[in-house]
């Protein structure tokens, strides 16, 4: 297989901004804020972001961070001051994914840095665009277990995409520029910057360039035409096709190639987590999301397929589940931008390295006939009916989380932003809502970070538009664990409506213990709760209660209606469980429907 | 437990025949066959910055590489240094190396070595000076240099592949062996072959035929 690399265009750097404005301009005039020259590392920082376009920034002041504040606060960049700075890294994680751009935090040195941790490990796992800036102890401290003083590039590299510890004042500006310009070129990923207090007060008139990475960075945009060619014979001929679409497909903004791809030649879709809304779930095609809590027909599908077409995804274990009898019978042709994923997990017969889009595009231009599947597509529409995803919901039974999501989504635009926590919820909201449009599905899926709804909600509510409602499904744990940030939405008064599906348990790992330990608690019951509606109210966001069917409908309504941040503390049948699943290493094929099967 | 499904049951399913092995290969299940791991030698030219080792290092045990040495140090460009690394991987797992390696950003470089690359290890060994004569005997045998006599020491340094130097340390101990310190393996491409030098020509020859250059050591 080739690897060659193309160079990607980056901006041409530009020159400093010209300082003609400010020398026209009297000392009264109004001062053109990117005009002024900057004169100390700190403001080379800021301008640097300026030159990006940043918006938005999350961050938590403190010592170190002080002089870069202290230039935020004259700039255009808006500042959302967070409760905490690991809610400020999932916001910036979730404005990412959102906007397609980098999101931006800020935190102090020390415990500031490590807060930030949780959140950019999550950026790390999902290759979401992140900025991380953060203060350091001055430089001759550095290393003297100074107070405040953490090395947070070492604690920060395993789960950074690149971290640089900046040393001069000059050159300052342009390591963030070339850390934000990372964070979103070729894989995205969270980049982080440490800015030591002594270089962000230190004198330089050096303008940052435009953001751009390094000239050794190099990323591979078409894929090598032969191996196209080859692919392109394979799905001509192939009996039993698939695509696996992952979250690679709305990063790389592949979803109208991806899309028109498949419904022209025909091919079943399956998703992944992170690629939900990549394809319409209300698609006929549509198998919708496979997995360890995937669908039954799904699974099915990858399973039974003799090509498998993966764009974006890394087939990661919870997808996969064992590899020896992951699609065995499937030759797996392999669209990723990121050379080191072909093969990791999964050989790939047909490596295809290169930009999502592009490569999709090269394909739909080399495939010349569709694969001749119709026994096939009948029977993904067979095992659509057989493995049904419906539920029951007797009326006068505790309501189930399935049908809330369900009420919440059509009470909803198609557009409407989903965020969630960790847990059952999370994947009653993957497996009940139906997902249309890219950008609308916001979780942590690699590093499963309960905690991170509510602040990803506040994160993507600054990215989306004004008429995408944004829904935070949480679990009654989950939420507890940066619940805090409601502070921030009521302050900031931000039209977030979190659906708590509360089940007064570490519902995920109940189900785990009743499963595989015997149905011994340990750990996972709470025993009491604290009143989620009330505890709303108090932080200032309207809070609601939900406890059987007859409320579901008026008081989605009505927390919908709500300009501000609402709360709807759902009261959900305690021992819903979610199926299907795939045991860990488990096989696909053999999904489990009832707890006896596992 | 509720929120159970309908469907049919798993044993009630078509199965398929397939397999993959534990490397995602698909294979026939009666053979399954895994790759053996095998020692290469992988060179990188890396940025000359700080951390960039620690960057390396941390990847490999981050991703449970199984490495056996590195060595680093700078380069006829100031700029930039080279390491080699020697790994123990079945085939996937070099492959793997290699491209993790690349997707570090301070990395500008990576390959593979072919077999006949030219490697060279250091040894310093310090021997009990008892017999002196002998010990320069030895020495003489291995091309080794006397760096150091005390009366009660000797310490010689001797190059060269790792099989020379662990029968010169063979040797070296009927002496009494006091102290040893080795390096792993620094390693160079023959002839007009670069070893990793731009990305773009790291690239191309990183499906490499070992070249018909002329072996001039007996050192391989
Ligand atoms: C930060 C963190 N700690 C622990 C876990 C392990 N864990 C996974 S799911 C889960 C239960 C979550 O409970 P809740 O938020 O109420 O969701 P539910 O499963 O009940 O819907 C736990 C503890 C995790 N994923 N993240
Ligand atoms: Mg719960």
């Amino acid at each position: 297989m080739s690897e060659r690399a193309a160079p990607v265009t980056h901006h041409e750097a530009q020159d400093s901004e010209s300082t003609d404005v400010d020398a026209d301009s009297s000392p009264d005039a109004e001062l053109e804020t990117d005009a002024t020259p900057v004169t100390t590392g700190a403001e080379s920082v800021v301008r640097a972001l300026e030159n990006a376009g940043v918006e938005y920034a999350f961050g938590v002041q403190g010592g170190a961070i002080m002089p870069v504040y202290d230039v935020l606060y004259g700039s255009e960049i808006t500042h959302v001051t967070m409760a905490h700075e690991q809610g400020a890294a999932h916001a910036a994680d979730a404005y990412g994914v959102v906007a397609g751009e980098p999101g931006v935090c800020l935190a102090t040195s020390g415990p500031g840095a490590t807060n930030l941790v949780t959140g950019i490990a999550d950026a790390d796992m999902d290759s979401d665009p992140m900025l991380a800036l953060t203060g350091q102890v001055p430089t001759e401290f550095v290393g003297n277990d100074a107070f405040q003083e953490t090395d947070t590039t070492g604690v920060t590299k395993p789960v950074t995409k690149d971290n640089t510890f900046s040393t001069d004042a000059d050159a300052v500006g342009d390591d963030v520029g070339e850390a934000f310009a990372l964070a979103s070129t070729g894989r995205p990923g969270p980049t982080l910057v440490d800015l030591p207090k002594d270089v962000t007060n230190g004198e330089t008139d050096r303008e940052p360039g435009e953001p751009r990475t390094p000239d050794t960075y190099e990323v591979q945009e078409a894929a090598d035409p032969e191996i196209v060619r080859a692919a392109a014979r394979r799905i001509e001929e192939a009996k039993k096709p698939v695509m696996l679409v992952g979250g690679g497909v709305i990063k790389g903004d592949a979803t109208e190639e991806v899309r028109e791809f498949a419904i022209e030649h025909e091919i079943p879709v399956v998703t992944t987590m992170p690629g939900l809304g990549a394809f319409p779930e209300d698609h006929e095609l549509s198998m919708e999301m496979a997995g360890m809590h995937g669908t039954g027909y799904a699974n099915m599908a990858i399973t039974h397929c003799d090509t498998l077409i993966g764009v974006g995804t890394r087939f990661d274990d919870r997808l996969t589940g064992g590899i020896e009898t992951f699609a065995p019978e499937a030759e797996v042709i392999h669209v990723d931008i990121d050379p080191a994923e072909i093969s990791k997990n999964i050989h790939a017969e047909y490596p295809l390295v290169g930009d999502a889009a592009t490569v999709v595009s090269q394909l739909a231009e080399e495939v010349d006939s569709s694969p001749q599947a119709t026994k096939w597509r009948a029977q993904c529409q067979q095992w659509k009916s057989d493995y049904s995803m419906a539920y029951e919901a007797p009326e006068d039974e505790p309501v189930k989380p399935q049908f809330v999501v369900e009420a919440i989504d059509e009470a909803t635009s198609d557009r409407a932003i989903v965020t969630t926590g960790v847990g059952q919820h999370q994947m009653w909201a993957c497996q009940y809502w139906t997902f249309t449009e890219p950008r609308t599905w916001v979780s942590s899926h690699g590093l499963g970070a309960m905690g991170y709804g509510l602040p990803a909600a506040i994160g993507a509510r600054l990215a989306a538009d004004d008429d995408q409602e944004v829904i935070c499904f949480d679990g009654d744990g989950s939420f507890l664990m940066t619940i805090q940030e409601l502070a921030v939405a009521v302050r900031e008064n931000m039209d977030i409506t979190v659906a708590v599906l509360n089940n007064e348990y570490i519902g995920m790992v109940r189900q785990w213990q009743d499963a595989f330990f015997e149905g011994r608690h340990a750990a996972s019951e709470y025993g009491w709760c604290p009143e989620f509606d009330k505890l709303a109210e108090a932080f200032g966001a309207r809070g609601f209660r939900i406890d059987d069917y007859d409320d579901v409908a008026e008081t989605i309504e009505a927390a919908l209606a709500y300009d501000g941040p609402s709360v709807i503390d759902v009261h959900i049948d305690p021992r819903e469980d979610v199926y299907p699943m795939v045991p860990s290493g488990g096989d696909n094929g053999q999904f489990a429907l009832t707890e006896d099967q596992l | 437990m509720t929120g159970e499904l309908e469907g049919p049951a798993p044993e009630e399913r078509p199965t398929p025949e397939g397999k993959r092995n534990s490397q995602g290969i698909r294979v026939d299940p009666e053979v399954e066959a895994e790759r053996e791991p095998r020692r290469t030698v992988i060179s990188a030219l890396v940025e000359h910055e700080p951390g960039v080792l620690s960057d390396v290092s941390g990847l490999f045990s981050r991703r449970q590489f199984n490495i056996e040495s590195l060595t680093v140090g700078p380069t006829e460009d100031e700029e930039r240094a080279r390491m080699t690394i020697v790994v123990e991987e079945p085939d996937p797992g070099i492959e793997q190396v290699e491209k993790q390696l690349r997707k570090l950003v301070p990395v500008i470089s990576v390959r593979e070595l072919p077999s006949d690359a030219m490697r060279r290890e250091l040894a310093l060994i310090k021997v009990n000076a008892t017999r002196p004569d002998q010990v320069a005997a030895v020495a003489d045998m291995y091309d080794a240099k006397s760096v150091d006599a005390s009366p009660e020491t000797a310490t010689v340094e001797i190059t060269g592949s790792r099989q020379k130097i662990d029968a010169a340390i063979e040797s070296f101990g009927q002496f009494g062996i006091r102290e040893i310190s080795r390096t792993g393996p620094t390693a160079l491409a023959r002839g007009t072959e670069d070893t990793a030098a731009s990305a773009q020509t790291a690239e191309q020859t990183s499906r490499h035929q070992p070249t018909q250059t002329q072996t001039t050591s007996d050192d391989d």
